[in-house]
This record gives C-alpha cells, structure tokens and sequence, in this order.
C-alpha cells in the first residue's frame, strides 16, 4: 500500500461517511539536531515519524483525526472519524463554508539540495558545533552553545476534488551564541542569529555560515557587553540590522495579515488583528518604502515550497505596495469567506495537525540604499542588531522588542557598543517612519512560530535589509 | 493478536540495543501513546475539530562513554529496530559524554492517582456540548476558546531493570467572550470533563467581557496591581523555566540562591505533579514526587533531572523531560500556596454599574477591596524574557484590566505593557494579600499546569499603554 493509497483510502471513508470534501496528508519527516555547550556535544537527537492526517467538511463543519498507522483498515477509519468529529462539530454550527477554486493537479516538487545534509557524516556535524563553541569558550564567553537542526519531509497530498501531490522539503540551519554571565545579569551575542539561520536547502547553508570564524568575535563582545553602556532611554533615530527587521516584518506584518487572525478564528488564542478587510486596497500601513510580498517560491527561503497544504500552487502575491495594504495569507476556506479568490498559504506542522493559515516568505523588496549609507545619513540615533526578545499585543500594533547589541550612532558613524537595547512602538505609525532601506537583502529563516491548539510549529521567511526609522523610542527597563 | 503494551514495547526496545550494542551498552526507553482532542471555536461556532491517537518511542542509548538519543512513531518490528540501529550509531560517532549520570536502578514508582475512564475516551458530542453551553452562557456575545480531552498511557524501561508504567487524563477548556473589542476570559484545568461545567465559565467570561466595556488608558508607571490566577500562572510558569530550572542554576543563569530569602513570607511554591492525574515518573524513570521549591518565602530548592544533579551534588528531583540536555528539568506543576486562614477579609466591596462582573469570587473581591488605587489584571500575554538571570519579563495584559480607587473596581481600563523583574515583584515586603484558593489553570501543553490564587503586588511596572 502506497503512501497516496492511504491518503486516497482516508478521504474515500470521509466522504462515504457523509463528507462533502475530504482531503488527506501523509508526512514523513525525518528530523535531526545537534546542540553543543563549551566545547563538548550536548545532545544528539534523531527523529522519524510517519503518519496520516484526514480532514473532513461534512455540511458547514469540518473535522479532522490523525493516525500513525498508514494500512488500509486505519486510513479509513481515520476518514470515518473526521467524518463523526464534523458532525458534532455541527452541534455549534456556523455560516457555510465555501473552497475558492483550485485546479486539481498531479505534481511532484522538490527543494533544492546541494549537500544532503543527513548525509553528512555525525563526526563532520560534530566537529563543527565543537570547534566554534571551544573557540567562544576560549575567548571569555561562559556559555559557549552551538546548534544545528535539520528536517527532510516528504508527503503525499490527495482531495477529494482529485488533488495527488507528493513533495519533498529538505530544511536545515544552524548558529552559535556566547553568553556571559556578570553579577546580575547575562549578555548574549550570537551568528547569525540566536538558534540560527535556516532555509529550505542543503548542508551548503551551514557550510556558508562560516561559523568558526565569528565564534572569538562573538565571544568577545558578550564579554565587553556587560561592561557597556547601557541604551539610553528616549526617542531616537533607529537603525536595525537586517536580522532583527525580519523578525519585525514577522511579528507586525506576516501574524497581522493572516485572513484567520482577521477572521476572528483565532482571537481567543493568537489573537485577531488590528486590520479591517474593509480597508483591503486602501490601508496606509507604512511609508512608500514598504513593499512586503507573499512569495512561497523563493529558492533556497525557509518558507518556500511547491504546493501548500491544501494543494494551492506557490504563487507570489503582494501584502503591502508603496506602503498600502493589499494582499493577505489566505487558505480556500478564509478565503471564501472574506470573498477573495486566492488562498495558497495553509500549512500544517506534520501529520497528526490540521492546516492552517501559516507566513510562507513573506519579506520587504530591497531598498535603494546600503547600511553604510543609513548610518552616514544618522546625525544622532542608535543601531539595534540579532534579536533577544519579542513581545507584541494580540491585535499585532504594541510591540517592544529587544536586541543583543546597540552601537551609538553620533554624527553620521558608528560608536561604542550599547547593552540592553530596547525599543518600543505601535506597528503602522511605526512602519509609517520608515525613510531609509538598504538593498542588500537576507531571507531569514524563522523555525520556531508557534500558532494553533493544538501548538503547531511553522517554518518562515523572512527576506530584510538594514532600515532606519525615525523618531523611536529606546531603552524601556523594568 | 491485541497490540503491545507500552511496556512491552518499551523492553523490547531495550533489548534489542543490548542484542545489536553488547551487553555494556545502557538504554532506557520511554513509549507513550496516546489520545488527544481539542474542539475549537470562534465566532461562537466550532470552527476546529481535532482529534489524534499517536504512539511515540524515545530511546537513549550510552555506548562506549557515549550518549545519543532517538525517537520514532514506527513500533513495528521493523520500525523498533531501526531505531535502536540508527540511535546506536549515532552514539558511537559522538564525542565522549564525561557528564553521563547513568540510569535510574530498580526503584519502585510512587502511586499516581486513579485516571477518569469516562475522560479518557470521552467523545467529541461531549466536548461540543460544552462549547454549545459556553456560547448559551455568554447571552449573544461572540465566544472563542476550546474544549480539550487528554489521555496519555506510558511506560518506561532500563536496561539496568527498571522499569515503570502509568497513564494520565486531563480535561480543560479556556474561552473569551467579547463584546464591542472588550475580552472576558474563563479557564479550568481538571481530572475529569465531567468536572468542567461550560456553562459556568461561559457566563464568567461574558461578565468580565461587560464588565471591560468602555476601557481608558492609563499613563504608564508604577502601580499596586491584584493578579487574577491567569495572570499569576504566567508567573510561574517564567519562575520555573528561568529560575528553578537547574540546568539554568549550574550554569548561574538562574537568580535562585537556595537558603536565601529571596521572596516575600506569603509565597510558598510547590511542584506537586501527582497533586492531579499525572505520569508517576519522568523521562529518566525517576518517580515525581512534590518538591517545595520556596518555602515562606525562603528558596529551597531547585528541579533536577540525574545530570543537573550529578553537576551540583544533588539527587534528581524527578523533573527530567525530553530534550533536557539542552533545555533542563523544568517543574510543569507548580502551586502557589493560598493564605492559610484564607482571605484577610471576605466582604470584598461588589462592584456595580458598567464594573459590575470584573471581580469573579470572593477571593479577588478580598483582594480588592484593600487596594487604595491599583489596578485588577486578568490575564498577561507575549511575556518574553529581557534578562534570564534577573528574570525580567515584557508583556502585556489581556483580557481585562480595572482601576481600583478605595477598595472598589471604578472602571475598565485599555491593556497596558509592563517590563518587569518577576522575582523581585514577588521579593519580601511585595506581597500584600494572597486570596485562600489556588485556582488550576491549563498549560498549551497537557500535563502541564499552573494553580495559584489571586495576588495582591505592592508594585508593577508598566512601560507602555495601549497606544505606546
């Protein structure tokens, strides 16, 4: 029995049970991460999990039941319960549900790979987590930690409107941070990025990260951190690092223009969003600076893929144009509802979840400036860089974010090292304050946005350049 | 021919590492299966509907000084062995691990209390009637939250003879009514689903949604607050992970300082794992017990799995989990004591006109009713951590706040953010009332919990109202 066998069994039993659309996922993920500590391997883990999830609309209801047993007799029981879970979900009904259209395909995609990375040897992954952490150690830091992680998923998507898709996503990234421990408190610098930089490709991500050569420097700078001035506290210019505007865009663009978020059909959780699709196509959500795109075919981005979750095409859309709000994350329900035409952006986090609306990459267009441009152009201001905490309202407006590092930016350069940089501020006026982007763009891979209950696990991208927002204000403590 | 047990399942695991490893070769194995559900809904209709019935085995390994892990949902014949091949030469291609602190002996497993059947194969009419009640109760407001049922049966072996089985129920359900962009919110945590009456808790939140109508905003700055057992669990749930995490401690990334009074005399915090339906052992096979991590006040002790213990001279507590290595042991069911004699005073003032349902027991309205002015927070949301080691925390409110003046609740206030030093919020001297009940509240993650009765804080810092 083939894997499509098992998917297509399920949503036969969903429909013979009284669906009027049923669709099916079979996912097996492949999962490996390596987490080092001052010179020694930490922890090693590998997982391997294979199963199948059905989900069923039976009326204006739908229902969903996960197996991990891919036979004939547990496919189909899986349909006939999703069947009997739309049904009591009937008990509390709501408005009918309709599916925008989607063209029933059978494909195949793949993510590009260069360097299988479960191919590469345990020793090699190994010898790379140490090196770089013995080297931070060596350097001051007292918590030296390194990471890598690593997913091969391959899945099998059939509909009951004749969908038969399989894929295989290959994911994997890796960091190092240093830490150092004063009195009272602890500082953090890391590379790329705290837990990493991902993308959906092979080995060569982590081979480019080069992270041997920034451990002693990292290192270093956590040292001279705990000694460092403080941010000051105020309203200045703000420059961030490309690292930390991914995370923004993340937080108060990708979570806001979720259609379910809008919907309401997360507020008791995620929450909802400050966005009205009534002013869809006339919003002013930041400067004209502000191009953000929906663009799940970015070779190599960690959000990227061939088909999502309910068997939408990858298509590239625009969210914000010349600073207006335009375009949404959409699946073929949400959609219909709010009377769009296009859905495309529904994932679910491995078999035994139900899809749901997800960020694919969703990043600004290049500027037409560098960050060395940004900061000769900075009379007074501060640079923020690699982000250390995140915290934003329900809505997606109120957010305080802080970061590893502040340089002092005085009369167009850049100065000594600030610690504890904050800041704070309200998404749209925000965004609105934007006057200067650079060009030189990353697509930062986010592994870790938590959504759903149950939790669900999304991978994103988010491609970023150096900004400057004016008028911020820094250095909120407790 | 009926399926393996888990704990069959767990020994054959094992087995086959000593068949393919050598005799020397340790293992431990840990197979849980189980059956989740979760009925959401929105926009008072149920718009999710999940269930889920999964098994999963974890296997550790240590070879020739070396430890690996892995972990599968294949419990096949095939499928075991293929993980135990796989984990086996992951661990010979690692570097040696000098910190292994070996495995559990034969010990026997403390009981664990008796798991509701009815819980554990309740059916999704049973949750769904609880939704449908939940949206009765709110009398037209529009409703969202869920309904969840949680049955896990697990079982653990060792190769040095241990072994240990047990099986948990949970039940919860955690809603909001809302009201013009007002949100009142109400959660439950307990053993049975019986135990979880949906149209008691619809009525609550849609109360505390009317009562949160017509909100101003505040200036920010420093305020006496009384936290509502929502907005405590956030509370300890941050004090577990950063502070009594004794991974965090041997690396002197924690505040914790057994012996010293770091808190005020009112708090006591106790993990208490079997305190309700709950596994009897840890990842490690270590039985759980109850572990009094503050006493009065005074830090006791902190969580410890065998090798955060082996570091630090301790015994484990019994708070090892999966992937503790890298994140620590963790207390996932923690109390905070209530008063002993119970409220300081039980004729909290009620509140009336557009107030009226924001004080939902006789526990907060105690509270309350000493509060000169300050204010009454429901619930804390996006709490992220600035500093580990001072434990500094940014956040927002959610789901109602209040100005209290003289005792009452005078009027509905915009959620604010607040950046905040947790331990020295609740250091000595910051406490001014607990209420006599600890409330049971659920976690994401079933099996997790958080009970606490509602605080009275002489002081909170809040950075930022709702429109900066």
């Amino acid at each position: 029995m083939t894997e499509f066998d098992a998917a297509t069994a399920a949503v036969q039993a969903a429909l013979d049970a009284g669906a009027r659309y049923a669709d099916a996922r079979v996912m097996h993920r492949r999962y490996e991460s390596m987490t080092a500590r001052n010179g020694d391997v930490e922890e090693l883990t590998q997982d391997e999990s294979i199963g199948l999830g059905v989900r069923a609309l039976v009326g204006a209801s739908w229902g969903f039941h996960a197996v991990p047993d891919l036979s004939d007799a547990a496919a189909r029981d899986a349909g006939r319960r999703a069947a009997r879970i739309a049904t009591a979900s009937a008990r509390v009904p709501g408005p009918p549900v309709d599916l925008v259209p989607v063209e029933a395909v059978t494909a195949s995609w793949s993510s590009g790979c260069q360097i299988d990375p479960l191919g590469v040897p345990l020793s090699d992954k190994g010898d790379l987590l140490v090196g770089a952490t013995r080297t931070m150690a060596e350097h001051g830091a007292d918590l030296a930690e390194g990471l890598y992680q690593i997913w091969d998923t391959a899945k099998w998507f059939v509909s009951s409107e004749g969908h038969r898709i399989d894929q295989r996503i290959r994911e994997c990234g890796g960091g190092i941070s240093a830490t150092s421990i004063g009195d009272g408190e602890t500082q953090r610098r890391s590379w790329p990025s705290y837990r990493g930089q991902y993308g959906t490709t092979g080995w060569e991500l982590v081979e480019s990260l080069d992270l041997a050569a920034h451990a002693a420097q990292i290192a270093e700078e956590s040292r001279a951190l705990l000694t460092a001035p403080p941010c000051p506290a105020g309203e200045t210019d703000l420059i961030l690092g490309g690292e930390q505007l991914a995370l923004q865009i993340h937080e108060s663009v990708g979570h806001a223009i979720e259609l379910d978020r809008i919907l309401g059909w997360e507020a008791a959780f995620a929450g909802t969003s400050w966005l009205d699709l009534a002013q869809l196509g006339s919003l002013r959500y930041g400067s004209e600076l502000m191009n953000i795109t929906i663009d799940p075919t970015i070779p190599g981005a960690l959000g990227s893929f061939g088909f999502d979750d309910e068997g939408s095409p990858a298509v590239k859309r625009d969210a914000v144009r010349d600073g207006r709000w335009v375009g949404v994350l959409a699946g073929r329900d949400s959609a219909a509802m709010a009377s769009l035409d296009y859905g495309g952006s529904v994932r679910a986090d491995g078999w035994a979840r139900l899809p749901m609306v997800r960020m694919t990459n969703v990043g600004l267009e290049p500027g037409p400036h560098t960050l060395d441009e940004i900061i000769a152009a900075t009379d007074d201001g501060v640079l923020m860089d690699l982000n250390r905490s995140w915290s934003i309202d329900d809505k997606r407006l109120n957010f305080q974010f802080g970061c590893e590092v502040g340089w002092e930016i005085k009369k167009g350069r850049r100065g000594r090292m600030l610690r504890n940089p904050t800041y704070t501020g309200i998404g749209p006026l925000f965004w609105r304050s934007m006057d200067m982007l650079s060009g030189e763009t990353v697509p930062w891979g986010t592994p870790n946005c938590g959504k759903g209950q149950p939790g669900q696990t999304g991978h994103t991208g988010h491609p970023a350049a150096p900004a400057r927002f004016r008028n911020v204000r820094v250095g909120v403590s407790a | 021919m009926s399926a393996p047990t888990e704990l069959e399942l767990a020994g054959q695991v094992v087995e086959l590492v000593r068949r393919l490893g050598g005799p020397a070769a340790q293992a431990e194995a840990v197979v849980t299966r189980a059956d989740l559900a979760l009925t959401r809904f929105a926009n008072s209709a149920i718009h999710q509907n999940v269930a889920e019935s999964t098994v999963g085995i974890r296997l550790r390994v240590h070879v020739d000084g070396r430890t690996a892990a892995g972990s599968g949902s294949v419990v096949t014949a095939d499928g075991l062995r293929a993980l135990a091949e796989r984990t086996l030469a992951a661990a010979r291609l690692c570097p040696p691990d000098p910190g292994w602190p070996g495995l559990v002996p034969p010990t026997s497993a403390p009981l664990a209390p008796p798991v509701d059947e009815a819980t554990a194969h309740a059916e999704p009419d049973q949750r769904a009637d609880r939704v449908r009640a939940f949206v009765a109760a709110a009398g037209g407001l529009s409703t969202a939250g869920y309904c969840r049922t949680a049955h896990r049966s697990s079982a653990y072996a060792n190769s040095a003879g241990h072994t240990a089985h047990g099986r948990s129920v949970e039940a919860a359900m955690d809603g909001i009514a809302r009201q013009a962009g007002a949100d009142g919110v109400a959660r439950r945590c307990a053993d049975r689903l019986s135990d979880i009456d949906g149209a008691e808790l619809g009525g609550q939140a849609a109360a505390k949604a009317r009562a949160a109508a017509d909100p101003v905003e505040l200036p920010p700055g420093r305020y006496e607050v009384v936290f509502e057992p929502a907005a405590v669990a956030d509370l300890l749930q941050n004090l577990s992970w950063y502070g009594f995490n004794g991974k965090r401690y041997a690396e002197r990334q924690s505040f914790a300082e057994p012996g010293a009074a770091q808190f005020d005399r009112a708090v006591t915090l106790v993990d208490d794992p079997l305190g309700a339906s709950g596994l009897p052992f840890d990842a490690e096979g270590t039985g759980r017990r109850a572990l009094t991590l503050v006493e009065a006040g005074t830090t006791r002790a902190v969580a410890h799995d065998r090798r955060t213990a082996a570091e630090v001279g301790a015994e484990s507590t019994g708070h090892a989990v999966a992937g503790g290595a890298t994140w620590g042991p963790m207390a996932r069911n923690l109390r905070m004591s209530g008063a002993a004699a119970g409220p300081a005073s039980a004729t909290g003032r009620s509140t009336t006109g557009a107030a009226a349902g924001a004080v939902v027991d006789a526990d907060t309205a105690a509270l309350v009713a000493g509060v000169r002015r300050g204010l009454l927070v429901t619930d804390l949301w996006y709490t992220r951590v600035l500093d580990p080691k001072s434990l500094v925390v940014t956040g927002l409110t959610r789901n109602g706040v209040w100005l209290v003046e003289d005792g009452t609740v005078v009027r509905a206030v915009r959620d604010l953010r607040f950046t905040e030093s947790y331990p020295r919020a609740l250091g000595p001297g910051a406490v001014l009332g607990l209420g006599g009940r600890p409330v049971r509240q659920p976690d994401r993650v079933d099996g997790v919990w958080w009970a606490a009765p509602p605080v009275r804080l002489a002081s909170w810092h809040f950075t930022g109202g709702a429109s900066g």
